[in-house]
């Protein structure tokens, strides 16, 4: 108890200090809340637009965990399939790597062209951002079996599917949560960058009510929201780090302190 | 067919006729080696690090293959490759699995059902003296326990042919002596075959009924020495005269096969 305390009050003390220190900067030189907000405006904005807040983080949440979700699935499965094969790896690897580097920005209007606007193009823009670092962690981690291990399967005879569950994807596993980590921060960015271009105002998301609250001058909203999505981002990034601990705690370094 | 060169009486367990291993870069590791090993036998390979030793072991497991000769492990004591176990330099052990789930790994792989692999497991976890540690995961062990794991993990399938590859060679003094204890009365107890590579004179000579010593590579067989010490083994043996004896044999056939 006292060891959380003593991980918790130091943050917290720099979060409050940083606080104060922004509030009095922008009370006394006067900048006005549309341009700087002081943190009372924005916490003001939050409280009163609360309910806004609390439905666009809904439908972001949703996106990104479909594309997180859909990430997970795809990465694996894709993972395994590189590893299996040294021709498959050679052939598509370096393909994968496209994944990181296309600019998000500017495929959402396609995006939009092939799914329509709303939930199924923001998903979609969640899930390519985070694709990459599950698939290259997997394959990572699937290269890095110990060969003494792989000789001994072989020896007893193992066949592919049993090397591959009882070896492999063990042994891969906390590479995967390396990945995993990653990718859940950026699939939050990746819903929210998605529903700056493909979000519907019906089903308005953190990135939509961001770009509306900016058109209005709403800038303490745009704080209350960016803060929203960080926390949002936060959230699932602490899911997935615990999943992580849990599954691994009895066996690798990463999950001792 | 022709019959498998044989040395002494009954049938071979393993035997190599003309390995040729060359590796790719055009290291040639073994030359035309010829190698018989009788059921029952204990037999301890020596050599200088390089040699081709654990090359060979890998041949008889079938985890490697010769560029020309044959290999034939098999005889009417024991049929096939289904009963061979290997124990690595390093333990290998899974650490995401306890140690009883490690040492029930080879029946699982061949397909037993649940309740005979735990017997089993803990049968043989019970030989190599670890009962306590049975739940415990490979990084809460010692190198010597990890190593006992390990050993007992090749037991449990109760092979034929047991292939160790400087299974102590990274313990202290002390433990191995003790590995070496122990592992000489499980083979009394159990006859297996055993080809134990280790490039320590002082283990060879206690552990084995017959040592060969290699020469630098590519790997020959320059000495081929049936032990002179007793069946009756203990820790008291290695002051006797005999043993000192035999070690001399041994050094002077590693530094002749090291000119």
């Amino acid at each position: 108890m006292r060891k959380s305390w003593q991980v918790i009050w130091p943050p917290l003390v720099t979060f409050v200090l940083l606080h104060i220190l922004w509030e009095e900067i922008v009370r006394r030189l006067g900048v006005p809340a549309w341009k700087v907000p002081a943190p009372s405006d924005i916490f003001r904005a939050a409280v009163d637009r609360w309910g806004d807040l609390l439905t666009a983080t809904a439908h972001t949440s949703t996106a990104a965990l479909l594309g997180f979700g859909l990430s997970v699935l795809v990465g694996l499965i894709v993972g395994i399939a590189l590893s299996s094969m040294k021709w498959i790896e050679r052939a598509f690897y370096p393909f994968t790597v496209f994944l990181q580097t296309v600019p998000l920005v500017a495929i959402a209007p396609l995006l939009v062209l092939w799914l329509g606007y709303g939930l199924a193009s923001v998903t979609v823009s969640a899930f390519i951002v985070s694709l990459f670092p599950v698939i290259a962690n997997t394959l990572a981690g699937m290269r890095s079996v110990d060969p003494g291990l792989r000789d001994l399967f072989r020896l007893y005879g193992a066949g592919p599917i049993r090397t591959l569950f009882r070896l492999k994807l063990p042994a891969a596993l906390p590479n995967v949560f390396t990945g995993l980590r990653i990718a859940s921060g950026l699939a939050v960015i990746g819903a929210v960058v998605g529903e700056f271009v493909a979000g519907t105002f019906d089903q308005q998301g953190l990135g939509l009510l961001v770009q509306s609250a900016s058109r209005n001058l709403q800038t303490p909203l745009v704080f209350a929201a960016v803060a929203a999505a960080s926390l949002l981002g936060l959230a699932l990034f602490a899911i997935v780090n615990f999943s992580g601990y849990w599954m691994l705690r009895r066996w690798h370094a990463s999950a001792r302190t | 067919m022709t019959e498998p060169v044989q040395i002494g009486g009954g049938a071979p367990a393993v035997s190599l006729r003309g390995i040729t291993r060359r590796f790719e870069g055009g290291v040639l590791t073994l030359e035309n080696l010829n190698l018989s090993v009788q059921a029952g036998e204990f037999l301890a390979i020596l050599g200088p690090s390089g040699c081709g030793k654990s090359t060979l072991l890998r041949l008889v497991a079938g985890l490697d293959h010769p560029n020309s000769g044959e290999v034939h492990v098999g005889s009417r004591e024991m049929p096939s490759r289904g009963g061979i176990a290997y124990v690595f330099q390093d333990p290998h052990l899974m650490p995401w699995r306890n140690v009883i789930d490690n040492v029930a790994l080879p029946l699982e792989l061949r397909g037993e059902s649940k309740s005979r692999r735990r017997e089993s497991a803990k049968a043989a976890i019970e030989k190599v003296g670890l009962a306590d540690a049975s739940r415990r995961y490979p990084n809460q062990l010692s190198g010597g326990m990890k190593m006992r794991v390990s050993l007992a993990r090749a037991l449990v399938t109760e092979p034929e042919l047991l292939l160790m590859d400087e299974p102590f060679g990274s313990l202290d003094e002390l433990t191995r002596q003790m590995l070496d204890e122990q592992l000489y009365a499980l083979w009394q107890e159990r006859r297996m075959t055993v080809l134990f590579v280790t490039h320590t004179v002082h283990e060879a000579v206690f552990l084995s009924s017959r040592a060969i010593v290699m020469s630098r590579r590519p790997g020959r067989i320059v000495l081929n020495h049936q032990s002179d010490l007793p069946e009756m083994r203990g820790a008291w043996i290695r002051t006797e005269p005999v043993f000192m004896q035999e070690c001399r044999v041994l050094y002077k056939a590693l530094e002749w096969g090291s000119a």
